[in-house]
């Protein structure tokens, strides 16, 4: 009984103490006392926290590189897969772009009438020469001297054709002629393809104004090319006061080393006046 | 005969590369011409017996393909022909130098038959311009071509003409 007695007289005073230090360490009174303690301690608890991860990691990290190695190979395998998707998506998305212009063009141009489109399979193997091939012929209606235009401008025209593929001469080529006109001032003239592939206007009359920037269009002359058709604006002017006619260098709005598809103008035909030409009678 | 006709499907495949990739694979105004440097290694190959039915194949093909007038390309692969067979018999010791010898002479053989065929068709080019943006780089490509073009002509006689073991 008097153990008994003692034993709680012993849990009481640690319960009141236990209690004492509590509420001394709520009010704020212990604080001194527990940096002072407590901070040895956390600076031993650092210290083997940080010894204890050294040691992890050290038995750790290299079955982690060897996880990452393999991680990293499947990544780029799939970033080299996903890059081939982006070229081809692209490609194929150039190419609907091309085909939606030209779309677009035939159908904001119902008064032109009817188009055909192809794409362009080839160049002349000779370098003299501005010609190319598309991948549609006679079969498709096609015939000599049709125009053919992009959706920006004009390109060329049929100069021979087979059952399946036609051969097209550029309005760059040396031996083409087209006969434009000079907007806002409405001058006639001729324009001529060049070796470099470069194009110029020519025979425009002295009293023209011929400044940059002017339009170059198809006039309808001579019955070879529909009229008003965009080709290119004036890009400089040569005029000298002892010449005839004077002269000026013209951008093309078509890109012709990036032609990829092109329409042709199936219901024009060129005119033919080798009838109307005389010949000698022997 | 059959050797002959082995021509076709080659000068029609080379065509289609022609037309399709190396045409559009311009030096300046210049382009490469790979038929015109089979012609030459072909004809300068001591084992090939057909150089002439080739180069007619050829030079038909490329002739009914282009716009150049007057079957200038026929013309002048049968003259090129015509030069390396008899720079085959006289330089058989070096042929990878009379290759190079033989391309640099075609080809301005050739931009010269050109030349003369377009300013009698009507079309007069500057012979400046035509010379430094034209012929020069086209040159300059079948020359870097001409090597390969020689070694895969060579592999192509060896399989046509075999050794014959007696």
């Amino acid at each position: 009984m008097k153990t008994t007695g003692s034993g709680f007289w012993q849990t009481a005073t640690l319960l009141l103490v236990g209690v004492g230090i509590v509420l001394f360490a709520l009010s704020g009174f212990l604080t001194p006392l527990l940096g002072t303690v407590l901070s040895p301690l956390v600076n031993v608890q650092e210290w083997l926290a940080t010894r204890y991860m050294a040691v992890y990691e050290f038995v750790t990290v290299p079955r982690d590189v060897a996880t990452l190695r393999a991680r990293n190979q499947q990544l780029e395998q799939e970033v080299t897969s996903l890059q081939a998707q982006i070229i081809e998506l692209q490609q194929q998305l150039r190419e609907a772009q091309v085909l939606y212009a030209l779309l677009d063009f035939a159908r904001s141009n119902p008064q032109g009438g009817q188009y055909v489109a192809a794409a362009v399979i080839g160049k002349d193997p000779n370098p003299f020469l501005k010609y190319v091939f598309i991948d549609r012929g006679s079969d498709d209606g096609l015939r000599r001297g049709m125009p053919v235009i992009t959706n920006q401008g004009l390109v060329g025209q049929i100069d021979a054709v087979t059952a399946t593929a036609a051969r097209v001469r550029l309005i760059t080529d040396p031996s083409s002629i087209v006969n434009v006109r000079i907007e806002p001032h409405r001058s006639e003239a001729q324009l001529v393809g060049s070796v470099t592939g470069d194009l110029t206007v020519e025979m425009v009359s002295q009293d023209a104004p011929l400044q940059p920037g002017d339009l170059v269009l198809t006039s309808g002359l001579g019955g070879t090319y529909p009229a008003d058709l965009l080709i290119g604006q004036v890009i400089s002017v040569r005029k000298q006061s002892n010449e005839l006619f004077q002269s000026a260098s013209v951008q093309p709005v078509v890109d012709f080393s990036t032609l990829q598809a092109v329409l042709v103008i199936t219901n024009f035909r060129p005119v033919d006046f080798s009838p109307l030409i005389p010949t000698s009678v022997p | 005969m059959l050797i002959s006709l082995l021509g076709i499907p080659i000068f029609t495949l080379l065509l289609m590369l022609q037309l399709a990739i190396v045409s559009r694979l311009p030096l300046l105004q210049g382009t490469a011409d790979l038929m015109l440097l089979f012609v030459i290694a072909w004809s300068l190959h001591e084992r090939v017996k057909h150089a002439w039915q080739w180069t007619l194949i050829g030079g038909t093909l490329v002739s009914l393909v282009s716009a150049t007038p007057f079957f200038v390309p026929l013309i002048a692969y049968l003259v090129a022909t015509a030069i390396g067979r008899l720079l085959q018999r006289q330089v058989w010791q070096t042929p990878i130098l009379a290759m190079l010898l033989m391309t640099f002479v075609a080809t301005i053989l050739y931009h010269g038959i050109t030349y003369l065929a377009l300013f009698f068709n009507g079309t007069a080019l500057p012979i400046q311009e035509s010379i430094s943006l034209v012929t020069l780089p086209s040159t300059l490509l079948n020359l870097i071509f001409a090597l390969p073009i020689f070694v895969i002509v060579n592999d192509l006689a060896h399989w046509v003409y075999p050794v014959e073991v007696i």
